[in-house]
């Protein structure tokens, strides 16, 4: 895994209070019992943690952990 | 758990802006007689008579300052979970003689400042999953009142905006609520002329101004372990002014 999946894993552990082991690629936020409050929730962290900017539009469809990666990495 | 008594509430960090007088500064003073911590904000950063309150400097047009003030309340007492939004001012005028700015200057005081604050203060709500918001609206946010169209609109807004807060944060346990007082005796109230002051009692069935404590008193059932499951109500306090 790479580094930047293990610093979005801690925010994610942190901000859905869920286990590690949880934080994989094909976990939805569904299964993960977040709602779309904890996905803005989570998206703010990411925002500090990598310093990058999301706009609310581009969380639609934004469904699994790998979606919400792959957003925050394409604007690293 | 679901707390059905007041005898073991417990103490929470309460922060009420405008708290240096008026409404403001009698509510501070409620909550902590019931043995909470309590901060209030004022423009100034001073304030008489407000012994065991944490008085902070914030002026709530600035998103700045409301973050330093909140951090400052975080780091002395702990996160908020009680806030009363209650900064205002006036810049009263008929429609006709009243300036863009008169307008603009205080909906950014009383409504994009209540704004701001439940903002800075909401996230940690939403940590704890409990949390309160009351908004210190008006009886003329609901009715309206010559020569106080930019007040007025203000304090209408602030029902949209605790609504809103509600259906986003009822998920969170996380309440929202308004309350719309009358006529009360306050400095602000002492700014209208005599004629004013008047007809305003004229319409008032109680035939009285309120108190600022009667307001708090709302404010406090409102916030209260009991109120968890009242949320995006308007509740005025207005010796039956508006009857509704």
């Amino acid at each position: 895994m790479s580094d930047n999946f293990e610093r979005f894993k801690k925010c994610a552990v942190d901000v859905l209070s869920v286990e590690e082991d949880k934080i994989v690629p094909d976990a939805t936020f569904e299964s993960l019992d977040a709602d779309s409050l904890d996905l803005v929730e989570l998206v703010m962290a990411l925002e500090e943690e990598f310093d990058v900017n999301v706009e609310e539009e581009e969380l639609e469809g934004v469904t699994t952990i790998q979606g919400a990666f792959s957003l925050v990495e394409s604007k690293l | 758990m679901i707390s059905t008594s007041t005898n073991d509430a417990p103490s929470r960090v309460v922060l009420v802006t405008g708290g240096n007088r008026g409404i403001g500064l009698a509510t501070a003073k409620k909550f902590h007689a019931a043995g909470h911590k309590v901060a209030v904000t004022a423009r100034s950063g001073t304030a008489d008579d407000t012994d065991g309150l944490l008085v902070v400097k914030c002026d709530v047009t600035n998103s700045e300052s409301v973050d330093a003030a909140v951090s400052e309340i975080e780091a002395s007492l702990g996160a908020v979970e009680i806030l009363v939004s209650n900064a205002g001012i006036t810049k009263d005028g008929l429609v006709l003689r009243m300036t863009d700015d008169d307008f603009a200057d205080v909906l950014d005081a009383n409504l994009t400042g209540g704004f701001r604050v439940a903002k800075r203060c909401v996230k940690g709500m939403m940590r704890a999953r409990w949390g309160r918001m009351v908004f210190v609206s008006s009886v003329v946010g609901l009715g309206g009142q010559a020569g106080q169209a930019n007040y007025a609109a203000s304090k209408a807004g602030l029902v949209g905006l605790a609504r809103s807060l509600a259906k986003e944060f009822a998920s969170r346990n996380v309440t929202a609520n308004v309350v719309a007082p009358g006529p009360i005796e306050t400095d602000m109230l002492a700014a209208l002329t005599d004629d004013q002051r008047a007809a305003m009692l004229a319409m008032v069935p109680a035939g009285r101004l309120g108190a600022p404590d009667e307001i708090a008193a709302a404010i406090a059932f409102l916030a209260s372990e009991d109120a968890g499951y009242i949320t995006g109500t308007v509740l005025p306090v207005d010796g039956g002014l508006s009857m509704g």
